[in-house]
């Protein structure tokens, strides 16, 4: 196939007021316009939006899987951070 | 169906894979842990789900083409409307899992290009024709059925692109079976001829149902890798006996006999047991042989070739309006 690839498009969904815009997928469109079309085709055809987000693929900064220890791992030794670290006396309560 | 690709013999040459990477790996499946597309995976691991998961996406978009043969022809306007709304979803159910196979490093161009030049092969259902409407009614109840049986299990499948996309095609996958069954009971409570037409309809559409889930297990030596890879978690024979048994009481209801002499319940296992399946045929229709497969590539590749003003007129305008915004 001679023709050059199709831009691609990720696409966010919010299904009702209230939810944040989830993403479901993503699809190929040469244009901003065609993609939000072609999402409400492919994405949304059981009736459960409220509104698309579409975003080029290439503009999603993502986070190297291969680095993840060092980007994620000091949320699990700062046990100090989660509230059960905290001992409070039973007669006290519920806090 | 659909898991067909699961069946075929992996041809690349064998790289020697990193163990102790290779051992993370492994036990991350054997821990249920899903594969994102950015983490490390066998060479075969992935050479494996870009097959399966672009024949699925393949036997999607060709599966339209038996279907559409009815459209214009449906008997009311609600019918009509129903065979497009599951068309529609055909074609969404194949974008969604062009979309995963993507996620592998796979252009969704060079996936066409394989489907295209006959390289990639399709569910050897979809090459068997639709003589008349009877027959939407059979997909639907027995095609559908039987793409339902292997998809349900690939929900689970390790590899979390698909898993999520199979999710997504599962939930809208009832709707189609339902609405074949639907049909089915219509004729079946219809005129003599239409129940005529019923009978015929599963006649024809029986066994090559019970050929989708490819061959015996006994006959089936590549599936293994795929099953201690958590891509299958049944076996072929497995979620063959689990549709016939879903299916052979509903046939009982329509009042319609399965063609297959051999059919029996066995009291001790529960289980209906079935007659010897023509190999022969699945394997000619596989091979490129039954009734429709040039047909069905052809439309394929003419809707391709129809196309191409458009696409090249969509991007000569996206073009244009960059350049009018720079």
């Amino acid at each position: 196939m001679t023709e050059a690839a199709t831009p691609l498009w990720e696409v966010f969904v919010r299904p009702r007021n209230g939810l944040a815009h989830r993403h479901v997928g993503s699809l190929h469109a040469h244009d901003a316009q065609m993609a939000l079309q072609a999402a409400r085709d492919v994405y949304t055809r059981r009736g459960e939006t409220q509104s698309i987000w579409i975003v080029p693929s290439t503009a999603i900064v993502a986070s190297d899987p291969s680095e993840k220890d060092m980007m994620f791992e000091p949320t699990a030794t700062k046990i100090y951070r989660h509230p059960t670290f905290y001992e409070v006396p039973d007669e006290v309560g519920h806090m | 169906m659909y898991a067909q690709a699961l069946n075929a013999k992996d041809a690349a040459p064998a790289i020697a894979e990193d163990p102790v990477k290779l051992a993370v790996f492994q036990a991350r499946i054997d821990a249920e842990e899903k594969i994102e597309p950015n983490d490390w995976m066998p060479a075969q691991y992935r050479r494996t789900l870009i097959r399966q998961i672009s024949q699925h996406a393949h036997s999607e978009v060709i599966g339209m083409q038996p279907e559409g043969n009815w459209v214009t022809r449906a008997p009311t306007l609600a019918r009509k409307a129903q065979l497009l709304a599951k068309i529609q979803d055909e074609a969404g159910h194949g974008l969604y899992l062009y979309s995963a196979a993507e996620t592998l490093g796979v252009s969704r161009e060079e996936l066409y290009d394989q489907l295209l030049s006959g390289r990639a092969k399709y569910s050897s259902i979809f090459n068997y024709p639709t003589l008349n409407y009877a027959d939407m009614g059979a997909i639907g109840w027995l095609v559908d059925g039987a793409a339902i049986m292997n998809q349900i299990p690939l929900c689970r499948c390790s590899y979390g692109p698909y898993a999520r996309a199979m999710i997504l095609v599962c939930k809208e996958e009832s709707f189609h079976q339902r609405q074949g069954y639907a049909i089915m009971l219509a004729m079946a409570r219809g005129t003599a001829e239409q129940r005529a037409m019923a009978q015929d309809a599963l006649d024809r559409f029986w066994w090559p149902s019970l050929m989708m889930f490819g061959p015996h297990d006994s006959n089936s030596v590549h599936s293994e890798l795929s099953m201690k890879w958590k891509i299958k978690r049944f076996t072929n024979d497995g979620l063959r006996q689990k549709f016939i048994d879903a299916t052979v009481p509903q046939a009982h209801y329509l009042g319609l006999t399965i063609p297959d002499p051999d059919l029996r319940f066995d009291e001790a296992t529960g289980h209906w047991e079935h007659g010897v399946i023509d190999w022969d045929e699945f394997n000619r229709v596989l091979a490129g042989d039954g009734p429709c497969n040039r047909q069905r590539l052809k439309h394929r590749r003419d809707a391709e070739a129809d196309g191409q003003w458009v696409r090249e007129a969509a991007a000569a305008y996206a073009a244009k309006q960059r350049k009018a915004a720079a």
